[in-house]
């Protein structure tokens, strides 16, 4: 009886088990199930090289290619500032910091990674926007600047923790060897610690960005929305992740405009898959 | 020839100013929140409906609603993410079925939040029929924390020394029972650690709610599970945004809310886990 | 009372082959010490015997062994394991209570009568005679035994739950002489009742204790005799050279 009773907890077990991959599974397949639709009336190509975003225009013009490169830019920016910034910190938590200041400041960095990013747009959008519009003379503060800053922060966490992780977990006899070379910290820091950790900053970098790409609400609240060709950093764009999130309210069940909305869904899952992926063979290679 | 050392100020240097670029706007923003939202907040904000069209009152039906939508979250996923979390320490052998349930976690955590949203809209609101209710909402939001409550859980089980599963099983004693007397009840804490930090996410996170439960302005409590709810990020969005003229002190007092819930919960998660450092007896 | 038969017994883990080709019989009622330097495969061995080895994610093995009339590989691997005892190399206290730890194996396997747990510990406890140090503090953490009286409580957690065969893996090498006298103490009078496996690193425990020894050396049985016999005129130079301590 009590074997009996084993063996339906032990199916159990392995069911909840797999069942991380059923969902991912599950996620594509009702991505696409509703997405490819979108393919009955407009091409592959245009879809994702057309000029246009007019959803809702008779007949819609359902290109993407805006989109893409709104994202693009935001997330070049977010990566141009967060990159050097965080692996930075992580390397001051890591090798710098005393003791107590290093608890501290991890402390600080998974505060900031709990903060919501709702909340993030809504400081932004108080304080960040308002600075860009003056210090810049333009007509509005909500541009593909401020949804940088803003992402940036949004990476950070990540990149720092993943980073400082790849650090801390070097021999400390690579470190001991430089040392008693004659070499000064920041050398060992620059030629062995770095060079060492590099294929795990590599992923922490990866993660950070994946995280910038799959950002929604501050991006959303920050970045001005509008769907058309970015020319300059100082100008409104819209990233893919807002477009659902702002579109998918009045999209109507069934629509072309539903069904895109879907398609980019699946976009987005293809980014972030190949991302972790990528990443986290970057984190398993053995040195 | 460049002196070292002076290399090595500099570069100390700009790390510490990489630093300070963290954790001074970070310091910013909370302090910025508390100073502007603390004086907003008081019983009648938290406990009274929103009123003339969200510009006076309170948001007692999103505080509601969120936690209606977390509760829901946590009872889906902690029992699935902690099975899953036995199994991976517990079961799984080194080959290739492990490498893709490791594999499909790391995804699952990377899957943007958005698409989660899209997710639930497909299955639980249109497919299922569940409508955008509180039950699609917070099986959408228990599928996206699944991967906190499995990574959590997994190294609270680690932490559990082998021993102790040795001597049990030496004992005679069955794997399940080794697993439900010893292992389990020494996880306890890092478990807890992992399904607060859980609920933290769940309650902060807005675009997968979006279209799978939250409602725009809806007064009245929700009566079943089949019910539209507010939620708090959602309405901090919708006051920010959606609606003009907002006094400033609501928006201020709603994020404040929303943060100082969210910072709460792991702030809790962060005691219990050093408590729990300090008092390991093995 | 029960006895073991080894046939040519090679266990694997990966590609470290831990043992090879080991035959031997253990009689019943009896303590058969095995020595040996470290990395010789005297756990791997005594780990083989309530299929403990299993544990290990990458392990192997050959040849044959029988408990009793049965092959070892037939026998429920759960009643296998409450027939044949264990006690590790260090003391090992579950995080419960003294009493708790006494009782744990014995709830596991389904007694919940409070009388007959309360008769079966205090039993337990007096056989590895600790009953006396301990019988007023039996709601007390374990871990604030000493180490002598923590190793006791392992041995008594063993008996508790009625086995036939104890095994002890270097049961002393965490503990100070008097601790250990103590426990060898306990073993030599338990020998009457139980089959004794004991490993040791420790020669002299060997010969103060076992009825035969086993000396393994590279995973392989060198030689097994009487203590006496083999302490006094060892068949074998690599014996006589690790008894005398030239190597270890």
């Amino acid at each position: 009886m009590r074997k009996f009773k084993e063996f339906i907890i032990e199916k159990l077990i392995l069911a909840c088990g797999v069942a991380s991959i059923f969902f991912v599974v599950l996620i594509f397949l009702f991505l696409v199930k509703e997405g490819l639709a979108v393919f009955r009336s407009v091409s592959f190509s245009h879809f994702m090289f057309g000029h246009k975003w007019y959803p809702i225009s008779e007949p819609p013009h359902l290109g993407i290619l805006p989109l893409i490169l709104g994202s693009i830019l935001v997330t070049i920016g977010a990566a141009v500032i967060s990159v050097p910034i965080g692996v930075g910190c992580a390397v001051y938590i890591a090798e710098i910091a005393p003791l107590r200041v290093k608890e501290i400041l991890k402390a600080g960095i998974e505060l900031l990674a709990a903060i919501p990013s709702v909340v993030l747009g809504f400081v932004g959008m108080v304080t960040l926007v308002p600075l860009v519009k003056n210090i810049f003379h333009l007509p509005t503060g909500l541009t593909a600047l401020s949804g940088s800053v803003m992402l940036a922060f949004m990476a950070m966490p990540t990149i720092v923790s993943i980073a400082e992780d790849a650090l801390y977990s070097v021999p400390k006899n690579y470190k001991e060897g430089a040392f008693a070379l004659g070499a000064t910290h920041w050398q060992t820091i620059w030629r062995v610690m770095l060079p060492a950790a590099s294929s795990g900053i590599v992923a922490a970098v990866m993660l950070g960005i994946g995280r910038v790409i799959g950002e929604t609400m501050a991006v959303m609240m920050i970045t001005g929305n509008a769907a058309i060709l970015p020319k300059s950093i100082l100008v409104p764009v819209r990233t893919l992740t807002a477009t659902v999130a702002a579109e998918m309210g009045e999209a109507v069940v069934g629509s072309e405009h539903y069904f895109a909305l879907f398609a980019i869904g699946i976009v987005l899952f293809v980014i972030s898959f190949m991302i972790n992926v990528t990443a986290d063979l970057f984190l398993h290679r053995r040195p | 020839m460049r002196n070292p050392y002076r290399t090595q100020a500099v570069a100390f240097f700009f790390l510490l100013l990489a630093t300070l670029l963290i954790v001074v706007p970070v310091g910013l923003v909370v302090v910025i929140i508390v100073q502007k939202g603390l004086p907003a907040v008081n019983w009648t904000f938290l406990s009274d409906i929103p009123r003339q069209g969200m510009r006076a009152g309170g948001i007692f039906p999103a505080i509601i609603g969120t936690f209606y939508l977390v509760s829901g979250a946590i009872l889906f996923a902690l029992p699935i993410g902690l099975l899953a979390a036995v199994y991976l320490t517990e079961y799984a052998k080194d080959n290739l079925l492990t490498r893709i349930i490791k594999l499909a976690i790391v995804n699952l955590a990377g899957v943007p939040s958005v698409v989660y949203g899209l997710f639930g809209l497909a299955l639980f609101v249109v497919f299922f029929k569940f409508g955008a209710s509180i039950l699609s909402g917070s099986l959408t939001l228990g599928i996206m924390i699944l991967p906190i409550i499995i990574t959590t859980s997994r190294e609270a089980l680690e932490s559990v020394p082998a021993s102790f599963r040795e001597v049990s099983l030496s004992l005679g004693v069955s794997k399940w029972q080794t697993i439900r007397h010893i292992v389990l009840p020494n996880a306890i804490p890092g478990i807890l650690t992992g399904t607060i930090l859980g609920l933290g996410r769940a309650a902060g996170e807005t675009a997968p709610i979006l279209f799978t439960v939250a409602a725009f302005y809806l007064p009245q409590l929700p009566g079943s599970v089949f019910d539209q709810v507010m939620a708090l990020p959602y309405h901090l969005y919708v006051i920010s945004t959606q609606v003009p003229n907002v006094d400033e002190k609501i928006r201020y007092g709603t994020a404040f809310v929303l943060l100082a819930l969210v910072l709460f919960m792991n702030l809790i998660a962060i005691v219990i886990r050093s408590k729990f450092r300090k008092k390991k007896k093995w | 009372m029960v006895t073991f038969d080894i046939k040519d017994l090679s266990v694997q883990f990966g590609h470290i082959r831990a043992l090879k080709k080991v035959s031997l019989a253990i009689h019943a009622n009896e303590i058969l010490s095995i020595i040996g330097p470290s990395n010789s495969g005297k756990t791997t061995f005594l780990r083989m015997l309530n299929r403990l080895n299993e544990l290990h994610v990458k392990y192997r093995m050959e040849g044959a062994i029988r408990i009793g009339e049965d092959g070892l590989f037939r026998v429920d691997v759960e009643l296998l394991r409450k027939r044949v005892g264990m006690v590790f190399a260090l003391p090992l206290p579950l995080p419960f209570s003294v009493f708790d730890n006494v009782a744990y194996g014995v709830r596991m396997h389904g007694e919940k009568k409070k009388k007959s747990l309360d008769e079966r510990v205090q039993k337990a406890l007096q056989e590895a005679y600790l009953w006396e140090e301990v019988k007023d503090r039996l709601g007390e953490s374990a871990f604030k035994l000493s180490g002598g009286q923590q190793q006791r409580l392992c041995i008594a957690r063993t008996l508790a739950v009625e086995p036939e065969v104890i095994l002890f893996d270097e049961p002393c090498s965490g503990l100070d002489p008097i601790s250990t006298a103590k426990v060898e103490d306990a073993m030599l009078k338990l020998k009457s009742r139980y089959t004794i496996v004991l490993v040791t690193n420790n020669v002299k425990q060997a010969a103060r204790v076992g009825d035969r020894t086993a000396f393994f050396l590279g995973g392989e049985l060198i030689e097994l005799d009487a203590t006496e016999k083999m302490f006094t005129a060892p068949g074998d130079q690599r014996t006589d050279d690790y008894i005398r301590g030239k190597f270890g």
